[in-house]
């Protein structure tokens, strides 16, 4: 007991403050909330890493345990569904643990006067891709809730993973000297849900990058690599994570804005918005930092799969002094800026 | 893709920029007028690529910066009524008003959505007859001939349910302002997409007046670079004329249809601007005979807002006479998470275009 009356009380001061959209973001209002309220409330050294899920010793062998919720509207969009999404997002956080996906929960909260046959699609595309994942569906919850109090329908998974590589994965293990690559181009799925639910229309049309990234993983694990982080890029897209691995590490991020990858149907898009495709959402990409002798090894292993054949390498950490922790993109034009994390999220411009 | 990437090779940009620094002798203060532009220069990091005597202000051109704050104030009142739906660009959604911003006037249940065009509001209206759809008419010439054809729409189609909260203002008349008012502006790179609606005539009768050089200016790198270059030309020279190297989207006359659009929609009255003042003829209102659809007569007028007491410096800002960095609140208790005033808020606000891209 005296253990959890040690521990600090929640220092969050604005008692009327309410919770903004932005709080779920995937930016630096986000990162706020997680420090000042989150955090706090249950502070132990698993939390603290801020890993996208926990791992958890048990004899010789570790597993590896995350929580993930979908709340996407609309529920279907080019290129997958909330189902497709609630499996993939929820594989991919234990394989950026560099763990074997292996069984997860699913929790559905539906609203009344949802149409079962819609439910029915989701279930189904869930079942696909947790075959496609190799995971299994072992438990779950159902819940209804009045018209009106939640969008159709939410979804929660987590999962369980196996760990059986020696290697230390983790936002706070990036060095100096090591070099970073990605696993594909940037954007689609953040475009591609929004034209969905804006009724923008693009040609050729876009559809979301939404897979399950373990198969890739695996191969860089492997084939025996240092592999010394993995992050998937989801909200607040490549500029989010990498500000937190950066910050994390205590290292500066130099990228080259020619390497990274944006396709022309998301280029436009975002040209027009008025988006940075830096920061738009991903769902099947993520990034790896491995020492900079070993990605030409690492690209090769990552081209033999279908989710790493366009990898590239997009830049390098270098040694930072105390509390310069950043990332900086360097522009075909020679010049450099920072890459600061966004507020909340990405709002269009007027002109 | 097309029309961009040409307009940011970087050979061509490091050509343009190697001449500018052959071409200047003595030191040049200009101003891009236009947020856009402000935003393409930090993005791009174009300062590295001039000679340290080109200085370079950031002028008012950005909408969601001088937008009065009794209009935000009344943007949210509208806002928080029951009936209303209000729709808004995104960026005017953070400005921060008296108290609070959009944002935080959705999150406490106003019905407050995001749209990309007006037309997408007068949509919402028709869809919703039972509810009331206020669209925020925000920006410069350029956003003015969309909102006011949505006006017009909603008039002939009897769409009795939507108005606008018209907070319109007009580059030109800001421009004078700022050479009357003793900032030290020896050339303009003028905002290109205005022009595409204006054209420039205005520019002819500013330069007879102030003698000042007036390049038409887009958004791209190269665009940019070669406006700057043909300042610096006619600095060089002495001489002071327009100039149009946006030609493939600006025509000296403008467009004649956007313009009687606007004639037919609004009238010219004066308006505050946020940090500036009043400037006398410098904005839109609706006309008269289309006030059935103006929020104000619907909702009540703006009323008049108390002196900002918040520190924020952005007027001066905005005028060319305060670099954002020398702005003591700047990066200290202005940032983008809790801005002072607009300038911190639109990506294309000087200050946070200065705070995300650090020179």
């Amino acid at each position: 007991m005296n253990d959890f009356l040690s521990i600090c009380p929640i220092p969050f001061s604005d008692a009327d403050e309410c919770i903004q959209l932005a709080h779920g973001g995937g930016g630096r209002k986000m990162q706020d909330l997680l420090r000042n309220l989150i955090l706090p409330a249950f502070e132990n050294p698993f939390l603290r890493t801020q890993h996208d899920g926990a791992v958890l010793g048990a004899g010789n062998s570790s597993i590896a345990f995350t929580t993930d919720s979908f709340v996407v509207r609309p529920l279907f969009f080019p290129g997958g569904d909330i189902g497709t999404l609630a499996i993939n997002g929820t594989v991919n956080d234990l394989a950026m643990c560099g763990a074997r996906p292996r069984w997860l929960s699913a929790g559905l909260i539906l609203e009344e006067g949802f149409p079962v046959g819609t439910l029915r699609r989701v279930l189904d595309s869930m079942r696909e891709a947790a075959h496609r994942a190799g995971v299994q569906l072992v438990t779950g919850d159902t819940k209804v809730v009045d018209r009106g109090k939640c969008d159709g329908l939410f979804i929660n998974t987590a999962g369980i993973g196996t760990i059986t590589h020696p290697v230390s994965i983790g936002p706070g293990r990036v060095e100096p000297g090591d070099a970073l690559l990605i696993n594909g181009d940037l954007g689609r799925h953040g475009i591609a849900v929004m034209s969905a639910r804006e009724g923008l229309e693009f040609e050729p049309p876009l559809t979301s990058d939404c897979a399950p990234v373990w198969e890739p993983v695996q191969a860089l694990l492997d084939a025996g690599l240092e592999v010394h982080c993995l992050r998937d890029l989801t909200r607040g897209g490549l500029v989010s994570a990498l500000n937190e691995i950066a910050s994390a590490s205590g290292v500066e991020i130099r990228l080259e804005e020619n390497t990274i990858p944006v396709c022309q149907a998301v280029r436009g898009a975002c040209e027009l918005l008025g988006l940075d495709p830096l920061s738009v959402a991903n769902e099947g990409r993520f990034v790896a930092v491995l020492p900079e002798h070993q990605i030409p090894e690492a690209l090769s292993v990552l081209h033999a799969h279908r989710h790493g054949k366009n990898a590239v390498r997009i830049g390098r950490a270098c040694s930072a002094s105390p509390g310069q922790a950043r990332v900086t993109l360097r522009s075909p034009l020679g010049t450099t800026r920072l890459l600061d994390m966004l507020s909340g999220e990405q709002l269009p411009r007027i002109c | 893709m097309r029309f961009v990437d040409e307009f940011r090779d970087p050979d061509i940009a490091k050509r343009i920029a190697a001449r500018i620094h052959r071409t200047l002798t003595r030191p040049l203060t200009l101003m891009e007028v236009c947020g856009g532009q402000t935003h393409s220069i930090v993005r791009f990091g174009l300062q590295e690529l001039l000679p340290d005597t080109i200085h370079l202000l950031h002028g008012p051109g950005c909408p969601v910066c001088v937008t009065p704050v009794e209009l935000i104030d009344k943007a949210m009142e509208i806002a928080r009524r029951p009936e209303v739906v209000f729709c808004s660009f995104g960026d005017m959604l953070r400005v921060p008003g008296t108290r609070g911003d959009l944002l935080s006037a959705k999150s406490a249940g106003a019905d407050v959505r995001v749209v990309y065009s007006p037309m997408d509001a007068l949509k919402t209206a028709r869809e919703n007859p039972s509810r009331e759809i206020v669209f925020f008419a925000v920006g410069f010439e350029t956003t003015a001939p969309a909102n006011a054809m949505a006006v017009l729409q909603a008039h002939t189609g009897q769409v009795n349910n939507f108005s606008v909260l018209v907070a319109h203002v007009l580059v030109p008349p800001a421009m004078e302002t700022i050479l009357r008012g003793g900032t030290r502006v020896e050339a303009f790179l003028a905002a290109g997409h205005a022009c595409t609606v204006t054209g420039f005539a205005d520019y002819e009768r500013m330069i007879a007046q102030y003698r000042v050089p007036i390049v038409i200016t887009g958004f791209e790198p190269t665009d940019i670079l070669q406006g700057i270059l043909l300042c610096v030309r006619q600095h060089e020279n002495g001489e002071a004329r327009v100039e149009n190297p946006y030609a493939r989207a600006v025509r000296p006359p403008g467009n004649p249809l956007a313009q009687e659009l606007c004639r037919e929609v609004f009238r010219v009255v004066d308006r505050n601007w946020r940090g500036i003042g009043a400037i006398p003829q410098s904005g839109f209102a609706l006309q008269p005979r289309y006030a059935r659809h103006d929020a104000e007569q619907r909702f009540g007028g703006v009323m008049d807002t108390p002196r900002d007491t918040s520190g924020c410096l952005s007027g001066l800002v905005l005028q060319g006479r305060l670099r954002p960095v020398d702005c003591p609140a700047f990066g200290k208790r202005c940032t983008p998470q809790h801005p002072l005033g607009a300038t911190m808020v639109s990506p294309e606000g000087a200050c946070a275009a200065y705070y995300r891209y650090p020179p």
